[in-house]
């Protein structure tokens, strides 16, 4: 027998985070437009509606109204599929987020490394498009995301295994039930949090680490030919990354729901938005490095720290255990 | 699988594989055969899911849909350029192939015709991670390090070809 309370608890919770996620991801771009000029000392979009809010309605329907254009010498059926990836991974990483007890549209055994297995899939979507814009430009930019992404997603992957091994699974929810009994990961993996946070925003392609797209030197890079609602999924892509990698950081390091007083729910709203908030500041207020500067200091640099974080921490629940 | 959907999502996840896996040896354009070639690994990975392999299901996409494809493209990018649309280079060992899939052919037939196979998938009792870990550090403990050893030298070996003397 079907149970249909349990059906349409279900069907709210996948239209929930499907719904949400792309409403919290389209606000972004007006609180980053925001913040971004608060930050430099100007207004920013502040006459549509109020406070400017409306600014996003007027991008989408400028967005959705303009012409859809793909170039005669592109790879056309690659052209198209490229930005619908990335809608497509991350929408799929929020499935294992739990938002609050019970909030969670699947519980994976295997959650966390579903987490990782999305991300390192959203790689395609900009060598993808980079390579089927058959541009210079986009070829270099599609070149630079692929080795970028690669390499970072070592490193985060390797930053991860900490919490991991304190929490016994790879369960996301198990993770912040373990984080509600004892302490918030954030403390004794405070390297492995550092270094997921380089690594994450390295892997949403955002300044400082938008090499693929380093207007100054590849016009637009990946998406330079891309245009009207793909270039439009690109960019909410992009938002949707940075929304999913700041819950992931809550869930992770910070305890995700749990937290006295207010409602689980809203704790972990508040934890998510700190880092959303976070990384708006990094990218008003860090330069982009080098390209060889980028896989010097991810290979030479975070690759062996988070390997010592992986075996103090093994070596340190070994000798308590 | 009893359960007449499983059975369906099983075909329709078989189907696609094979497709995707002749679309990688057939196309012409080497990139297509590439992308392909993902397809491939997430039909496979597919077919662990419904097999209760939860883990080696993530690990086969992040690792040889994700990592390894994504070093190939990689390759194929900084070699090739997108224009040529005839790159899937075909050569004159077609005679030699055949022989090798033949004989590929006959050890797979022998191989599957004597197993004997399971009914039905197996219930993870518990979490599919601490099966696989257990089994990998005890009972199957030296395959493994020899896998590793064997990782290691190839890498050990990369470097040493990709340096400049």
């Amino acid at each position: 027998m079907i149970d249909w309370a349990d059906t349409v608890w279900r069907l709210f919770t996948v239209f929930a985070v499907l719904i949400g996620a792309l409403l919290v991801a389209a606000g972004l771009i007006w609180v980053e437009r925001r913040l971004l000029a608060l930050f430099q000392n100007r207004y920013g979009p502040n006459v549509v509606g109020p406070f400017g809010t409306l600014q996003v309605v007027a991008d989408m329907v400028k967005i959705f109204t303009k012409e859809d254009w793909v170039p005669p010498f592109a790879d056309k059926s690659v052209f198209v599929l490229a930005p619908t990836i990335i809608m497509a991974a991350v929408l799929l990483s929020f499935a294992v987020i739990p938002f609050a007890p019970g909030f969670q549209v699947v519980n994976l055994n295997v959650g966390l490394l579903f987490f990782l297995a999305m991300s390192s899939m959203g790689v395609y979507s900009v060598v993808l498009g980079g390579w089927s814009s058959n541009s210079k430009y986009s070829l270099l930019g599609g070149v630079r995301a692929a080795a970028q992404m690669l390499s970072y997603e070592v490193f985060m992957g390797l930053s991860l295994m900490g919490v991991v091994l304190l929490a016994g699974s790879f369960d996301l929810a198990t993770i912040v039930d373990a984080q509600a009994r004892g302490i918030w990961y954030v403390v004794p993996q405070i390297v492995g949090f550092v270094v997921f946070l380089i690594a994450g925003s390295a892997e949403t392609r955002r300044l400082p680490f938008d090499l693929p797209e380093a207007e100054s030197e590849l016009v637009a890079g990946f998406h330079a030919e891309y245009s009207g609602m793909k270039f439009g999924m690109f960019y909410v892509g992009e938002y949707l990354g940075i929304t999913l990698l700041s819950a992931m950081i809550a869930t992770l390091f910070f305890g995700g729901w749990s937290g006295p007083l207010l409602p689980p729910f809203l704790w972990f709203v508040v934890k998510a938005a700190f880092f959303v908030g976070l990384f708006i500041l990094l990218r008003g207020s860090l330069p982009r490095p080098r390209y060889d500067q980028l896989m010097a200091w991810g290979w030479k640099f975070l690759l062996p720290l988070s390997l010592l974080n992986l075996l103090v921490t093994g070596a340190v629940i070994l000798a308590m255990a | 699988m009893s359960d007449p959907l499983v059975t369906l999502v099983f075909y329709g996840i078989a189907a696609v594989t094979i497709v995707a896996a002749i679309g990688v040896v057939s196309l012409r354009n080497i990139y297509r055969a590439a992308l392909c070639l993902v397809l491939t690994f997430l039909g496979v990975a597919g077919v662990y899911i419904l097999l209760n392999a939860d883990f080696v299901a993530v690990m086969q996409v992040l690792i040889y849909a994700g990592a390894v494809t994504t070093m190939l493209l990689f390759a194929i990018m900084l070699t090739r350029s997108p224009g040529s649309p005839r790159s899937n280079a075909a050569n004159r060992q077609s005679g030699l192939a055949l022989f090798a899939v033949l004989v590929l052919v006959v050890l797979l037939v022998l191989a599957l015709g004597t197993a004997v196979w399971p009914q039905t998938a197996p219930v993870a009792a518990q979490s599919s991670v601490d099966v696989l870990a257990k089994q990998l550090f005890t009972t199957y403990a030296l395959p493994f390090e020899i896998a590793s050893v064997l990782l290691l030298a190839a890498m050990v070996g990369a470097i040493i070809l990709a340096r400049e003397d």
